[in-house]
């Protein structure tokens, strides 16, 4: 069995992002970057599934610029055996992104598609279930349990009530939730061996895929401030300000 | 053209996000058709018909349509789509997993979670965990938009009486299956609706201490919610985080018990009208955002706060 592993190079999640003044967009340059957290759980459990024999191999792609190769050399060094850069310029919506993966996923006809249930700049939340559908594939979204059987996947999602659990045909695409597992952090000599790991450099241009956005950004903006608030001395004075002032209990 | 909305339900009854995601529809127009997918549906799409923002139900009964799966209720939306200017759903993870299948299908660039509508074809959405906000303009033909709930007021729910057209299924898919679901069972209100939301972070230390959070819920008929390093440390259930990857609440008071205050944590509850943060640790990011914050031990303050609570005459419910 093989899986692909799409990825995403994102602005830090502990970074506070700064929004550009002129309102067209976020200050990406001189930040801090690494791998959308979610997609780490999906290498993880790519790379655990080849651990315990159920995989051959495990591919991670990503789509980006010429730096986001430092992405896919992170995810060579917990243990992918190879990587693919699909290189595009500006803004890629979901829609292009699952387009691209479509093409990917032709060529290299994995058995399984992982992914991050969602990529933390945008917020989208879109592109596994978009490449299920392009592919006619079943879908298996917010994943925190995956058990490999023979040609399905048992999968548990996160949902807002709870648990559910869904069994899909193999191939399959899963979004992973941050809970499927631990990711694990690279060792220096796994560093170093990612290094000699190949990386397929694709245009995505030679694709035939259209990437030009759909959407208009039209500004972006920072949210309105919340008010500063004040610190209250004791649990009394905290009760009398909720009863009296905020009137809210 | 008409708006399809697609209704969240349990084949009995309404969930209460799909009157918010009807009163956003309405925004972008006032022609709002609401598709039912369900087995034994006819109370849902009876009280839907009874929505007077509402002009037209689509009723398709059929036990394929018994638990969602994305693959069943996508071919039988995009069979219809061609009919509408719009389909929308909420974005909790009904609609966060149905609605980018059938975006794809029809070539759609889907806009996610807006909070705000500005024109039929403009809308405002928060990016990076709402730390910005952007205004988008999507050209597609069909528009797919999932809204934000708790951005959106709900709906009244009874007066109208629209017509209630019965639709065929389409062919059942082969290639997902349901298993079965864990839902938890509560008499309290819903973690996505309720007034008040007292929340627990790491700092409760085990999930036996969230006996001290659920006695303050208790008493003030509230909604429990956790951070993610609450759940992730195994002390409560994901059904109650509150975050950019879990869900978005907007109270009238949220509790924020030994939580720091992460990124993440806050793009879930700084829209909240009046936060309260109780943290040992003065310098946590949580207090920028409270507008009450009380630096003490939870363990201390917590027991504290139920008995100040206990010797008011009277608590808003």
């Amino acid at each position: 069995m093989k899986i692909l592993v799409a990825i995403k190079r994102v602005i830090d999640y502990n970074v506070q992002i700064r929004v550009k003044e002129d309102g067209s967009g976020v200050v990406t340059d001189n930040v801090k970057m690494s791998t959308n957290p979610p997609d780490d759980n999906a290498i993880e459990e790519a790379v655990k599934i080849k651990e315990s024999g159920k995989a051959k191999e495990v591919v991670a792609v990503s789509v980006g610029d010429e730096k986001v190769q430092e992405t896919v050399r992170k995810a060579l060094a917990v243990g992918a055996d190879r990587g693919i850069l699909v290189k595009t310029e500006g803004i890629i919506e979901p829609l292009a992104v699952s387009k691209i993966l479509q093409k990917v996923v032709d060529k290299e006809k994995p058995d399984l598609v992982f992914m991050g249930k969602q990529a933390i700049d945008d917020d989208c939340n879109q592109t596994g279930q978009m490449l299920a559908a392009l592919l006619n594939w079943p879908q298996a979204t917010f994943a925190s349990k995956i058990e490999v059987k023979d040609k399905i996947l048992q999968v548990t999602r996160e949902i807002d009530e709870g648990l559910e659990t869904i069994e899909v045909n193999i191939p399959a695409i899963v979004t992973c939730d941050l809970r499927l597992n631990e990711p694990r952090y690279a060792s220096l000599p796994n560093i170093m061996k990612a290094k000699k790991k190949p990386i397929e450099q694709i245009n995505a241009s030679d694709l035939g895929v259209d990437t030009r956005p759909r959407i208009e950004q039209i500004k972006v903006e920072e949210p309105p401030k919340r008010k500063a608030g004040i610190k209250v001395a004791s649990v009394e004075e905290l009760v009398q300000k909720l009863k009296n002032e905020a009137k809210v209990i | 053209m008409s708006v399809l909305l697609i209704a969240e339900h349990n084949n009995k009854e309404i969930k209460p996000f799909t009157l918010n995601a009807i009163s956003a529809a309405s925004q972008i127009n006032e022609d709002v058709h609401v598709l039912v997918l369900g087995s034994n549906s006819d109370s849902v799409a009876k009280s839907i018909s009874e929505v007077p923002n509402v002009k037209k139900v689509v009723h398709i009964n059929n036990s394929i349509y018994e638990n969602y799966l994305a693959e069943n209720y996508t071919s039988v939306i995009v069979k219809i789509a061609e009919n509408y200017s719009h389909i929308i759903c909420s974005a909790n993870t009904f609609g966060k997993n149905l609605m980018p299948r059938v975006a794809a299908l029809l070539d759609v660039s889907q806009v996610s979670d807006i909070t705000k509508v500005i024109s039929e074809d403009t809308f405002l959405r928060p990016i990076y965990a709402g730390n910005a906000f952007a205004t988008v303009k999507t050209n597609d033909k069909i528009k797919c938009i999932t809204i934000r709930p708790t951005s959106f007021d709900p709906a009244p729910s009874s007066g109208g009486s629209a017509e209630i057209q019965n639709n065929d299924p389409s062919d059942a898919t082969t290639l997902s299956k349901f298993i079965k679901k864990e839902e938890i069972k509560t008499d309290r209100p819903e973690l996505g609706t309720a007034r008040v939301v007292v929340s627990g972070g790491r700092g409760m230390q085990s999930g036996e201490n969230f006996k001290l959070i659920t006695a303050v819920a208790d008493k003030l008929n509230a909604a429990i919610g956790a951070s993610r390093a609450a759940v992730d440390a195994g002390y409560i259930t994901n059904d109650h985080q509150v975050g950019q990857t879990g869900k978005v609440v907007v109270p009238d008071l949220y509790i924020a018990v030994g939580i720091s205050g992460a990124i993440q944590h806050l793009a879930g509850m700084k829209e909240s009208k009046v936060i309260v943060a109780i943290n040992k640790d003065g310098e946590a990011p949580i207090f920028s955002v409270a507008d009450y914050g009380l630096e003490a031990d939870l363990f201390d303050a917590l027991p504290k706060f139920l008995e100040e609570l206990n010797k008011l005459n009277t608590i808003q419910k």
